[in-house]
């Protein structure tokens, strides 16, 4: 049977990881290398690694972190931060990496989708959204949630696929950060809407918070970052969780 | 000397790492003499079928790849391409297994592609009994359906071929090269074939 995955993420500003992580078995908590490496090992089924710094300067820092990712973690994982044309991405494809996600620059030039889906494949290519609810309409934002767009959430998702997106990574704003939970009425509405797979992110604050986003929410993935880093909660025990309550996961 | 053969695939780097992984010389290389002298041959693949048939057949690569007589790994579209025929741009392939590759057609609105962690069920003993019931990562639009040759079966709208094995010619639809440690052991399971 097809398992829901679990992926944490790490912000990686200058080839390091930010934010502080709080595992006993690292050794340096700053390398996304051996991080990684740990959640792999821990059973997190992918990983997401999202270059914030995303200048030209750090481009090669980078790319040259990708490779070391790819070899030596043995769990497909993501790559996003600064992609904005096909030619920002072979690099990154040649690094090893197995998935690249895009956001602002889609939003700025569609067609960008189309160009990496065609060229790479759409397994390649996960589009990101971030959305708020602004007077009842869930509300594309670009550049790390700080500027609105005039896109709507599922018009915009829906779009995505059409254009050739091979998963949709969806973090609702509104619950980005405060433990409360993921968004589970637009994961309902975008399941229902896509038929390709939608990641949910933002709001992941317990173990029960999974399950709700699985059952109810209908999402394919999960993914939080400061929950497993801060090691609030570790993967094992969040999985051998999920089991017990009958939902699908690789242990 | 492993030889993982070189064309345009996605997962080549992917490949190549976890063979480095596992402490196993290889070289990637298009040159017909290198794969023919190599001990074992790994056909990569992620990407689009008739585009890379295309690119075999000007290089000769796909009448050279169906003459190998040493064990030959193909994964994912390997895999596939090894097939007489692909329903993927109504495709012509290599035909080392004479079957055809299907695109899925979801019955209660399952996602395609097949994408994720799925379980393997062995039914060739190429395959350690110890995969059995563990998860293995796939990416996928396309099947080989259950056939004489499968020699693993995983479930995902309906049963299809996980694993396949004819003579020296054995295939994988997962990526071992992605599926964590069952995955390396998979890889080692071909490497022990001679």
């Amino acid at each position: 049977m097809l398992t829901k995955r679990i992926i944490p993420c790490l912000d990686i500003k200058n080839g390091r990881t930010v934010k502080g992580v709080n595992f006993v078995n690292i050794r340096d908590a700053g390398d996304p290398v051996e991080l990684g490496a740990s959640y792999a090992e821990q059973g997190a089924d992918e990983l997401v690694f999202l270059d914030i710094t995303a200048t030209n300067d750090n481009r090669k820092t980078f790319v040259e972190l990708v490779r070391d990712i790819a070899r030596h973690v043995n769990i497909p994982f993501t790559v996003g931060g600064g992609i904005s044309s096909v030619a920002d991405v072979e690099p990154l494809l040649e690094a090893g990496a197995d998935k690249i996600s895009i956001n602002s620059a889609a939003v700025r030039n569609p067609q960008l989708i189309d160009d990496l889906a065609k060229a790479f494949g759409s397994q390649f290519v996960v589009l990101a959204i971030d959305a708020r609810k602004i007077a009842n309409q869930w509300t594309v934002h670009t550049h790390g949630g700080r500027n609105p767009t005039d896109k709507k959430l599922f018009s915009w998702a829906h779009e995505g696929q059409n254009r050739g997106a091979g998963e949709i990574l969806f973090t609702s704003m509104d619950h980005d950060g405060t433990k409360q939970g993921f968004a589970i009425d637009p994961l309902v509405k975008l399941n229902e809407l896509l038929d390709i797979p939608v990641i949910a992110s933002g709001g992941a604050g317990n173990k029960e918070h999974f399950i709700h986003a699985f059952t109810l929410g209908k999402a394919d993935a999960a993914l939080a970052a400061s929950l497993f880093h801060f090691g609030e909660l570790s993967i094992p025990e969040l999985k051998s969780y999920l089991n017990g309550n009958g939902i699908p996961i690789r242990i | 000397m492993i030889a993982v053969i070189k064309y345009n695939a996605g997962n080549i780097r992917s490949v190549a790492f976890a063979l480095e992984r596992l402490h196993v010389d290889f070289s990637i290389t298009d040159n017909p003499e290198e794969i023919q002298k190599a001990d074992k041959v790994i056909f990569p693949g992620v990407g689009e079928a008739n585009t890379t048939m295309r690119y075999l057949k000007d290089r000769k690569l796909d009448v050279l790849i169906k003459e190998l007589k040493q064990p030959v790994l193909g994964i994912c579209l390997g895999m596939q391409l090894l097939c007489s025929y692909s329903e993927e741009n109504d495709t012509p392939c290599i035909g080392v297994f004479d079957e055809q590759v299907k695109k899925f057609q979801p019955l209660q609105h399952e996602k395609v592609p097949h994408m994720g962690w799925n379980s393997l069920t062995p039914t060739h003993s190429w395959l350690d009994s110890d995969v059995a019931n563990k998860f293995v990562y796939f990416v996928h639009s396309y099947f080989v359906p259950v056939n004489a040759y499968t020699s693993a079966i995983t479930e995902y709208i309906q049963p299809f071929s996980a694993a396949m094995k004819k003579d020296n010619f054995y295939a994988v639809q997962f990526h071992p090269e992605k599926s964590a440690t069952v995955g390396e052991k998979i890889i080692r399971s071909f490497l022990k074939q001679s």
